[in-house]
């Protein structure tokens, strides 16, 4: 059974307004248990909407969304309980801290949830050792870290709430190139470790193609494609088309065969791509070792 | 929840009234206003009827936005006929129960003051959804303009005013989004004791206000990079005009002024 699965739905926004604007239309889609998922799409394309339907912070215009096979909306005053299993990480998260130490923020969503104070004391620490924060920031004031060390607070504090699903909403905007490696690498870490469903809204298609397992496109309010990333990157033309980036590597390995030179393969890491170079000289017999 | 503010909103179209130059539209206003609260009988009011439901019908906008603005002012409306009710003691009693007592002018004037506050709600409305918000300040600026002779600050006014102005959806959007990313870590906001929900406004209020400080400083900054230093022989993108539809409309709002004199005089 999968453990999100939408069934035709379509979201409206300012229904019955000169603004009306329909943001999702008629999706259906299935995410398995324990898979890491890159969420894809144009600026306006309705991603942002769409992943705010998993934990039930918009109301579907019609459709269904289906949390283990049951449906959220079914019953209005359980979705809070939604919301614990669901964490979502909204855009420039640091924006939402608000307490006066980093260890009584991180501690907002579990104390939310009714935990003990000894589980909660856990929690937190747990995850600010995930995310590499050290214990003694724990006492200082959000408002005094750096950019990137809020960041990581505010993605604590809902990892913290240990959800079944974490979605993360463009979790490396405005990050420079090593903090973005950090956070992503801290995220793949925790998917790794606990075994939830990960959900990671992107742009950088480098990113999404190194850690992806699978990849859900988005395109004009629709639902292009949700696919392994390598039957993704396969209809790169048709990414490309969209106006989205396919990774650099990608679109080397087009040119190359455009050139003549066939791998009959799909690259879109650069390891992979390697190993493909080496294999084809050492055919070649230029190299003998590697 | 919060979409449902209309108060101050702009909806953008092409009719007549969403042409007239702003300048006009506000005196037009003014004079509407006095008109409501001058027409003291039947006749005045079917008159201050008849001009806001032709300028509704001329604007276009859905009837349903003008239901929209009275809906938050309902309580107050209820309250002002209930006093009227009980307080004025004119004319033939009809009702009386201990100290009550109700009469017949304190119906009629209810019922008036009922019938003037909602045109007026409905009519100055009107003034907002047909103009965007910086051609009502640039037009309250020219307006304003010979109190500057007298030192008056009109332009930082009126500047403030239009940031003031502009930053409302902004910061509409940003609470929205505070309170969905709170939302999304549990936070309870529309539900518990009064206590429990003035306590669970803090986690939106702080970072709502950590942000507008951030955001106050930005446009600083950034209004000093373009040299930004008050009004002095700044000009203009956009030119107010006014043309022959503009003084038509103001002939045709005195010449209901007028007649809600003359009904006055007859009456």
């Amino acid at each position: 059974m999968s453990i999100l699965k939408t069934e035709n739905l379509t979201y409206t926004y300012s229904q019955g307004t000169p603004f009306e604007k329909t943001a999702v239309k008629n999706v259906n889609l299935e995410i398995e248990e324990g898979e890491l998922v890159g969420v894809m799409g144009h600026t306006g394309s309705g991603k942002s909407t769409l992943i705010q339907h998993f934990n039930g912070l918009l109301k579907p215009t019609s459709g269904r969304i289906l949390l283990e096979g049951k449906d959220i909306w079914e019953n209005k005053t359980e979705i809070r309980n939604v919301r614990f299993k669901v964490g979502l990480v909204f855009q420039y998260p640091e924006y939402q801290l608000f307490e006066e130490t980093v260890f009584k923020d991180i501690a907002f969503g579990p104390k939310n949830m009714g935990l003990d104070k000894d589980e909660i004391e856990r929690r937190v620490r747990e995850t600010a050792e995930n995310l590499g924060l050290p214990q003694e920031c724990l006492e200082r004031s959000p408002f005094e870290l750096s950019g990137g060390q809020k960041r990581r607070v505010a993605i604590a504090g809902v990892m913290a709430m240990e959800p079944k699903i974490l979605i993360l909403d463009e979790p490396t905007a405005g990050l420079d190139p090593h903090g973005r490696d950090v956070i992503l690498g801290q995220i793949k870490q925790y998917h790794k470790k606990t075994g939830n469903t990960v959900l990671i809204v992107s742009h950088s298609m480098e990113d999404i193609a190194k850690y992806a397992d699978k990849i859900l496109v988005m395109n004009k309010s629709e639902l292009f494609c949700y696919d392994t990333t390598v039957n993704v990157f396969s209809r790169s033309k048709e990414i490309e088309a969209m106006g989205l980036d396919v990774p650099q590597i990608t679109r080397v390995f087009n040119a190359l065969e455009q050139r003549g030179l066939n791998f009959g393969k799909q690259v879109y890491t650069v390891e992979y791509a390697k190993e493909l170079i080496m294999k084809k000289l050492r055919e070649r017999g230029k190299v003998t070792r590697c | 929840m919060l979409k449902d503010i209309t108060i101050g909103q702009f909806f953008p179209g092409e009719s007549l009234l969403h042409r007239l130059d702003p300048r006009f539209k506000i005196i037009i206003t003014c004079i509407f206003v006095v008109m409501l609260f001058i027409g003291d009988s039947v006749w005045g009011l079917v008159i201050g009827s008849v001009f806001t439901f032709g300028a509704i019908a001329l604007s276009k906008i859905p009837n349903r936005l003008f239901v929209k603005s009275i809906k938050p002012i309902f309580p107050f409306l209820i309250f002002t006929a209930v006093l009227n009710l009980v307080f004025i003691s004119d004319g033939d009693v009809l009702f009386k129960w201990r100290f009550i007592k109700v009469t017949e002018g304190g119906i009629e004037t209810s019922v008036y003051m009922l019938v003037r506050i909602v045109l007026l709600i409905a009519g100055s409305s009107l003034l907002t959804y047909t103009t965007s918000p910086i051609a009502l300040t640039d037009a309250l600026e020219q307006l304003m303009s010979p109190l500057k002779k007298l030192k008056f600050p009109v332009h930082e006014l009126s500047m403030m005013m239009t940031i003031a102005l502009r930053f409302i959806p902004t910061l509409i959007e940003e609470t929205d989004k505070i309170m969905s990313a709170q939302k999304a870590r549990g936070a309870e906001i529309d539900s518990g004791s009064l206590r429990a929900r003035v306590k669970n406004l803090i986690p939106i209020l702080i970072p709502l206000f950590v942000s507008s400080f951030r955001r106050a400083e930005e446009l600083a900054t950034a209004m000093e990079c373009r040299c930004y230093n008050g009004g002095d022989g700044r000009t203009r993108l956009r030119q107010l005009k006014s043309g022959g539809r503009d003084f038509a409309a103001l002939a045709v709002t005195c010449a209901f002024m007028g007649a809600i004199i003359a009904v006055n005089l007859m009456l």
